[in-house]
């Protein structure tokens, strides 16, 4: 695994992205279920969550701005690129699903758990047809 | 046919051939030697030499520069290979 030094940096802010994310949601959940929070404020506390996973597509954007290893780069993509697919198709087919009412709704958010699958998916496609893995695999 | 004497990467897709190898060998630098040298990963390196992936020019060009050659002595160009 190239551990390069855009890796590490693009590590460290995923972890503390995690926990932020952890922070916000622990805390909005527990706002909410208690009766802590009302009218606008609600509105903001019930963001706060989607806001560190935001912050992770951001991260990864600016991975892959400061990497400098193209072939890292070209990894990188590739998996993205198949975590889009991945969600994307997800979406459609669940929607339509839904849509002639054959399945349940489900919490829009979802679909970024559907693209983070899609990450591992990419991950393994490159493991496969390159041998190769990265950082964010 | 000429494209049969190409090499394919990923997904069927044409690469260059390269005596990236055969160069390593004769300074007797390991991958993570080469790596190094060039400022990439290892992986990078290795993906090259075995035609998985093919350099930008400008790390084609750093390449060739590193062993003191000429691009195409480093490199076949895809419309000359046979």
């Amino acid at each position: 695994m190239p551990w390069t030094p855009a890796a590490k940096r693009y590590n460290v802010r995923l972890i503390l992205l995690t926990l932020l994310y952890g922070v916000f949601l622990t805390s909005a959940v527990y706002g909410f279920k208690h009766h802590l929070v009302g009218g606008a404020l609600a509105w903001i506390v019930a963001i706060l969550p989607a806001l560190p996973l935001i912050g992770v597509f951001a991260a990864m954007g600016r991975y892959l701005v400061e990497e400098q290893d193209e072939y890292v780069r070209m990894l990188l993509v590739r998996q993205m690129l198949w975590a889009m697919g991945f969600a994307l198709s997800c979406a459609t087919v669940w929607g339509f699903l839904e849509g002639f009412d054959l399945i349940r709704h489900i919490d829009g958010y979802w679909i970024v758990a559907a693209w983070y699958f899609g990450q591992g998916i990419g991950a393994c496609v490159n493991r496969v047809t390159l041998g190769a893995r990265v950082a964010c695999s | 046919m000429r494209e049969q004497s190409h090499a394919r990467g990923s997904g069927g897709v044409l690469v260059m051939e390269n005596r990236l190898r055969v160069l390593r060998a004769e300074r007797n630098w390991s991958q993570g030697d080469l790596a190094e040298r060039l400022e990439v990963s290892r992986q990078s390196v290795n993906a090259i030499e075995t035609g998985k992936y093919d350099p930008s020019l400008p790390l084609a060009f750093r390449i060739a520069e590193l062993f003191g050659l000429a691009i195409e002595d480093v490199f076949v160009s895809p419309s000359r290979a046979n």
